[in-house]
């Protein structure tokens, strides 16, 4: 037989072991379209985000409340004692703990790092200023592309191009050397380079069909634009997958257990879950870490793919990303095979 | 290597062996796992390395096989270096490793396709699944085989390129006595082909039923080599007696006293009992009672049997090829 017949057999191996196994097609395809769905629901563009505030019982009959009582905007929630509005505080389910005796000047008790503290700070120092607040047109930004689902779609998908990417060669390898099977594939004329070819054939099988579906739901469902075109979004997913292709085939190159292999690949995924910006900015961050943070493959594809959806940047506007996805691509893969153990 | 008698001696001067190697040694850290093995494989035979486990046995096929370079020695399969002719040496045989577990979400027949996809000659898969008794469960996932199911399809898989030399290491550890006999009669429909065979194995009962020679290894080192019944007939002995005395009776008897009974040529001991290779059956056990009797020794159990390879081993290095 000829090498296409090897690995047109190897692609077609890897390719049914990951269909008949529906766990592992619901994680690729239908986790990220129900988290999209669902977070994008929970942040929906509408009404501001009302402020809870708590009351004592009995302090509720004061001016001030009475005020806050007739702003749409705030949601009283009234307690017989002190410690269990205090406890509620804590807990997280009113924003802030209002004092107001009559007697002494009002309290409001509060956790100021949360925005939403801050938010009803504003809200009972505006009841206390003015009876009338001052009308103020307000421009609500509803348009596509600047919502927080917008944000956050294109980082939901980079995460998964990374969880599948990563999952998908390194789990598989890991199992194969395991099995004993790359051991046994060894004593064939197979040629090693078929091998690593059908990794890279069918993850490019699946990650077609991966973006296409999320996409569809991103763009037609969630309305998320694609503002610097399809070949352009295209090949940044491209480059961006087999990046973690290569990051995969490097946590898997030489650990002899499944066990090692998630451990590895978790260690890789764990700083960019929490450092990429896929849920928030990192700009978060201190200063110091963002330089370090914007170097990582997902940090360079989401910010790549946030400026190619939303913003539609250019090619050119995206080369520093796609010069750091291009390093991680070659320098994981040279090394990679470099320490591959097959036996 | 025993040179065989009559006519076989003309065909090894007409045709090289289907393996050859000299002096082998594989060394892990402090650890001499072979230690100067040689090893000659005539075609149309099948060898065993028969050993206990930890032998070296594993290692040796290994390298024989182009998976682990030797520290020193020689390797020539089907006339071929394995630095300098690979490919075409592994065009030609067929192996099956100890403990290969299959992927499981792939069929019997799916297997077998990816496994001929790698040989430029190849055996139809209809016939392999024959060969094996598989053809029934051609389209089963691997994760629905039994143990022995899945221990004839690696044959199977071994078998997809019609390989002249077939490695077979420990192919039947773990099988219940029934499977083990269906993996015995496939190899021996593979030799009945002209195949040629090495194994490796701890079972006596496996290595004197496929093998037409045997290498007995231990310690990484060949300890008897020939056909099997040869390597017995080294024993010098007609039958085998065990004999179990009661109450610490084996204290009191003496080593020299067994020995000079008739037909008794070797004496053993082994915790409470005593194990004569004798070569007059009849003579030495009526002996051994009458002497039994003087020495006031009371016996649980007398067993003989026709000597083994296991005797041969036990003869040679004082342990059991397996433990228990």
């Amino acid at each position: 037989m000829g090498r296409w017949a090897e690995i047109r057999e190897l692609t077609r191996h890897r390719a049914l072991s990951f269909l008949r196994q529906p766990e592992a097609v619901f994680w690729v395809f239908a986790f990220p379209i129900v988290l999209a769905a669902v977070l994008g629901y929970a942040f929906k563009s509408g009404a501001p985000p009302p402020s809870t505030i708590a009351v004592l019982e009995s302090e509720s009959g004061t001016e001030l409340v009475a005020r806050l009582e007739a702003d749409s905007l705030v949601e009283l929630q009234r307690f017989a004692d002190r410690d269990s509005a205090e406890l509620a505080l804590r807990a997280g389910k009113v924003d802030a703990l209002l004092s107001d005796s009559g007697a002494a000047e009002p309290t409001l008790r509060l956790d100021p790092v949360r925005a939403e503290a801050e938010l009803a700070r504003l809200r009972v120092l505006l009841a206390r200023g003015r009876v009338d607040p001052a009308e103020l047109e307000l421009d609500a930004i509803t348009e596509r592309g600047s919502r927080f689902v917008d944000f956050l779609f294109p980082g939901l998908l980079g995460m998964n191009l990374m969880g599948t990417g990563l999952w998908a060669i390194g789990f598989a390898v890991a199992d194969l050397r395991q099995r004993k099977v790359l051991k046994r594939l060894l004593v064939t004329p197979m040629r090693k380079s078929s091998f690593l070819a059908s990794f890279m054939l069918s993850r490019l099988l699946f990650l077609a069909l991966e973006i296409i579906v999320l996409t569809a739901f991103g763009v037609w469902v969630l309305g998320v634009p694609l503002r610097a075109g399809l070949v352009q979004f295209s090949l940044l997913c491209l480059l961006g997958a087999a990046s973690f292709a290569g990051l995969g085939l490097l946590a898997a190159a030489r650990v002899r257990t499944i066990e090692g292999a998630s451990g590895m690949i978790n260690l890789i995924m764990m700083p960019m879950w929490l450092g990429s910006g896929i849920f928030f900015s990192y700009e978060r961050f201190p200063d110091a870490v963002q330089p370090v943070l914007r170097l990582l493959p997902l940090t360079a594809l989401v910010d790549a793919l946030r400026a190619t959806m939303l913003e539609g940047a250019g090619l050119a506007a995206v080369l520093p990303e796609v010069a750091i996805l291009g390093a991680w691509l070659v320098v994981p893969f040279a090394v990679a095979l470099r320490i591959f153990r097959w036996a | 290597m025993t040179v065989g008698s009559g006519g076989s001696g003309f065909r090894a001067v007409s045709s090289p062996p289907a393996l050859c190697a000299t002096g082998l040694v594989k060394r892990f850290g402090a650890l001499v796992a072979v230690d100067g093995l040689d090893l000659e494989v005539r075609r149309g035979i099948c060898l065993a390395l028969l050993g206990p486990n930890g032998a070296g046995k594993t290692t040796t096929i290994e390298m024989l096989e182009g998976l682990i370079a030797p520290d020193a020695g020689s390797i020539e399969v089907l006339g071929a270096r394995w630095d300098a002719g690979a490919d075409g040496i592994r065009q030609r045989i067929g192996v099956q490793l100890q403990d290969t577990r299959l992927q499981e979400k792939i069929t019997t027949f799916e297997t077998l396709r990816l496994f001929q996809s790698f040989y430029r000659e190849t055996r139809p898969l209809d016939e392999v699944l024959e060969l094996v008794g598989l053809t029934e469960k051609r389209d089963a996932r691997v994760e629905a085989l039994s143990g022995g199911q899945h221990q004839r399809l690696t044959l199977a898989c071994a078998l997809v390129n019609r390989p002249e030399l077939l490695f077979l290491d420990e192919p039947t550890t773990g099988l219940d006595p029934q499977a083990r006999r269906r993996v015995w009669s496939i190899v021996e429909a593979f030799k009945a082909e002209g195949g040629t065979v090495l194994l490796t194995t701890h079972n006596m009962e496996e290595a004197e039923r496929l093998a037409d020679e045997v290498v007995i290894v231990d310690e990484g080192k060949v300890i008897a080599e020939g056909p099997p019944k040869a390597v017995i007939g080294r024993l010098h002995a007609e039958s085998i007696v065990e004999l179990h005395p009661r109450d610490g009776g084996a204290a009191r008897l003496s080593d020299d006293g067994l020995r000079a009974l008739p037909g008794v040529s070797e004496v053993r001991r082994e915790g409470a009992s005593v194990t004569l290779s004798v070569s007059d059956t009849q003579a030495s056990v009526g002996a051994l009672l009458a002497y039994l009797n003087e020495a006031g020794v009371a016996l649980e159990a007398l067993r003989t049997h026709a000597p083994t390879l296991e005797d041969v081993f036990m003869a040679l290095t004082g342990k059991h090829l397996r433990d228990g």
